[in-house]
């Protein structure tokens, strides 16, 4: 296991008060929970992953995503059983869209 | 003066061939049949060390009776064989070369036995001539290869010979055709021996000798594929396949390559592409294996026809009832040919979709892993601009005029070759390389080129989880790097792009993101797919299919 924490300052969106969990935990897979949270603006994601070794692509895949939705006050929780990139932007992607909907 | 030269030497070296195995097998034949015990006696008869000998097998039907029995003989009698194969695929296939039986090939693919026939190579024991592509192969066949000695498979002879070769036909008739007009000697195992025959696909007159193995032939069901193995990234890459290609293109006639890649377009066509409204202007016409995926999109009538290069194990009774769809004969049964379904897929079609494992820095696409020779098969022609093509269509007309567009060049159009592939594969082997390792193996196999499955400049889009990269648009190679880099995600080559020049290509439209396309990646689930399962296909044929039992798991 290995845990992995990121915090992006900049972002402008905020997200509605229910909290979203995407994903189940199975191989190949990741559970992802996204919270509305006071963090003084700063979006917070802390990743908890069995693959160890790949922090510079989740780095990478973090920032893009950050980059993508610019959000505020958020705490994004990933619990990763080995997801491709593709399906933890994919599943992020999904989650946000829907939070992003339901706060306007 | 000079002897008169002799103009009929393989006419005579047949007769001589007929005679040693009329003096062995004497009153054991009845007509042109012989009895599966006497198969060995039958082809220590009428080999001759060297023979040039055509194994039917494509990844499909199997002549394995006569693979079997050959790999068996003598080698003190029989040997030094040049084989002659689309596809190696059962172990007895490099027997004939680890007992001395053989030891040339002329192949197009290995798939199953790849490694195998590295470690053979590199022993010493089997030489390679080429790597062809089916089309390639069969075409040598007819000028600088003709087989001595053919060995093949159908369903059902009768006592004259005649041949009925059913909806698996495939390879046949090319491999009998090119044997039966050079004087060669053509042997075929049967699963039985008929009064009278539903259809004569093979005339009597072309073969020689039959045998009724114990066994039915080998089949392979290569092109069932289980909806629930699909995945929701496979959703997405299909909803940007038919949102920015099928339909930007109208694409109306393709070939779909094998995977579950391609499966999931043909599961949303029903759906999703029912929805865009698509139905009559995209996927009508096809060549392709009865794919039990496609099931949906011809029930609901996306599909009008279907010809096939081979048929597909349980599907039998399901294309029998769609006979307006697919190429059934007067008995009702499917009759495929490889040869011609290849040159459908090369000339008939307005584009190729298909998958890939590595992906380099100029588009080049090859399936070639190290310590493996696994060569091409079909791809190649149903992945490669058909320069002979002179008939116009509006997807063809559309990608040919963004290759020129700005150039002073004549008019013409091009094919549209996609290459579908996620950024990673399993177990994080990243799909874009610096370097593909096709130069390696090369080198360790002494090729004279790398093999390479479909050209870069042949690739019109590559599209991943990421995007779609349209190449007839890049107007550089540095563009067209870039292009590539831009969808290769979060691999070593897509972290090493230049993102100012790929927001610049983004502008162009020459990457497409999903919202670049209007795609909701909301809709990205499983729930979009026609069938979520085997039994989902089942139901949607109306209870006439019926899954090989490895499929079967309710």
């Amino acid at each position: 296991m290995e845990t992995l924490n990121y915090r992006y300052e900049n972002g402008t969106r905020t997200l509605a008060k229910n909290p979203q969990i995407v994903g189940v935990v199975g191989s190949g897979n990741l559970e992802v929970l996204i919270e509305s949270a006071p963090l003084d603006g700063a979006c917070t994601i802390e990743i908890k992953t069995a693959a160890v070794g790949f922090g510079a692509i989740w780095e990478a895949v973090m920032h893009d995503f950050h980059e993508r939705w610019l959000l505020a006050d958020a705490r994004i929780s990933i619990n990763d059983m080995g997801a491709t990139p593709a399906v933890v932007s994919l599943r992020l992607d999904q989650a946000v869209q829907t939070m992003l909907e339901d706060a306007r | 003066m000079n002897a008169p030269r002799v103009w009929n030497t393989l006419e005579v070296n047949r007769a001589e061939r007929l005679g040693r195995a009329r003096a062995v097998l004497g009153n054991q034949m009845q007509g042109k049949a012989l009895p599966a015990a006497r198969i060995a006696d039958l082809l220590h008869a009428v080999l001759e060390c060297g023979d040039r000998v055509c194994l039917e097998g494509n990844n499909q039907k199997q002549a394995d009776f006569l693979g079997q029995a050959l790999a068996q003989l003598d080698p003190a009698r029989v040997n030094g064989l040049h084989m002659l194969q689309s596809v190696l695929a059962l172990p007895e296939h490099l027997d004939v070369f680890d007992r001395g039986v053989a030891s040339k090939l002329d192949f197009s693919f290995s798939g199953p036995q790849a490694g195998r026939v590295a470690k053979l190579v590199s022993a010493g024991k089997l030489n390679i001539g080429a790597i062809h592509t089916y089309l390639e192969l069969f075409s040598r066949y007819f000028v600088d290869l003709p087989p001595r000695v053919a060995l093949i498979a159908a369903e059902a002879a009768d006592r004259h010979g005649n041949l009925y070769t059913g909806p698996n036909t495939e390879d046949t008739p090319a491999i009998v055709e090119a044997t039966a007009f050079k004087n060669g000697i053509v042997i075929v195992q049967v699963n039985q021996i008929m009064d009278t025959l539903p259809r004569i696909d093979v005339p009597g007159d072309w073969v020689d000798f039959v045998v009724q193995s114990p066994q039915p032939y080998y089949i392979e069901p290569l092109f069932t594929r289980d909806p629930a193995q699909i995945s929701e990234i496979q959703v997405l890459m299909a909803m940007m396949a038919i949102k920015g290609i099928y339909a930007e293109y109208g694409v109306e006639r393709l070939n779909h390559g094998i995977g579950f890649d391609t499966a999931a377009i043909e599961l949303l066509l029903p759906t999703y592409a029912e929805s865009l409204g698509l139905k009559g202007k995209i996927g009508r016409n096809w060549a392709l294996n009865p794919h039990p995926a496609l099931i949906p999109a011809i029930e609901s009538g996306f599909v009008e026809s279907v010809y096939s290069f081979g048929s597909e194990l349980g599907m039998e009774n399901y294309i029998r009832a769609r006979p307006d769809v697919f190429a059934v004969g007067p008995d009702g049964s499917m009759r495929s040919n490889r040869a011609l379904c290849q040159a459908a897929g090369h000339y008939a079609c307005d584009m190729f979709i298909g998958s890939t494992l590595q992906i380099d820095l100029q588009g080049n696409s090859s399936t070639a892993t190290l310590g493996r020779i696994a060569g091409f098969g079909g791809a190649p022609n149903m992945g490669a601009d058909a320069r002979g093509r002179r008939h116009a269509s509006p997807a063809w007309l559309k990608a040919g005029e963004e290759a020129r567009r700005g150039r002073n060049t004549i008019p013409r159009g091009q094919k549209l070759v996609v290459q579908i592939v996620e950024t990673f594969r399993e177990h994080m082997q990243p799909a874009f390389v610096e370097k593909l390792d096709a130069w390696e193996l090369a080198e360790q196999a002494n090729m004279a080129i790398p093999p390479v499955m479909i050209y870069g400049d042949d690739v019109t889009h590559i599209l991943t989880e990421e995007g779609i990269a349209n190449l007839l648009l890049c107007r550089s190679d540095e563009e067209r790097e870039q292009a590539i880099r831009g969808v290769a995600g979060y691999t070593p080559v897509g972290l090493g792009r230049d993102k100012r020049m790929v927001e610049e290509l983004r502008g162009r439209g020459i990457i497409r993101r999903a919202e670049d396309m209007g795609i909701d990646k909301r809709m990205a689930t499983r729930d979009l797919l026609a069938a979520k399962n085997m039994k989902d296909l089942v139901r949607a044929s109306g209870g006439l299919y019926d899954p090989p039992k490895r499929f079967r798991n309710w």
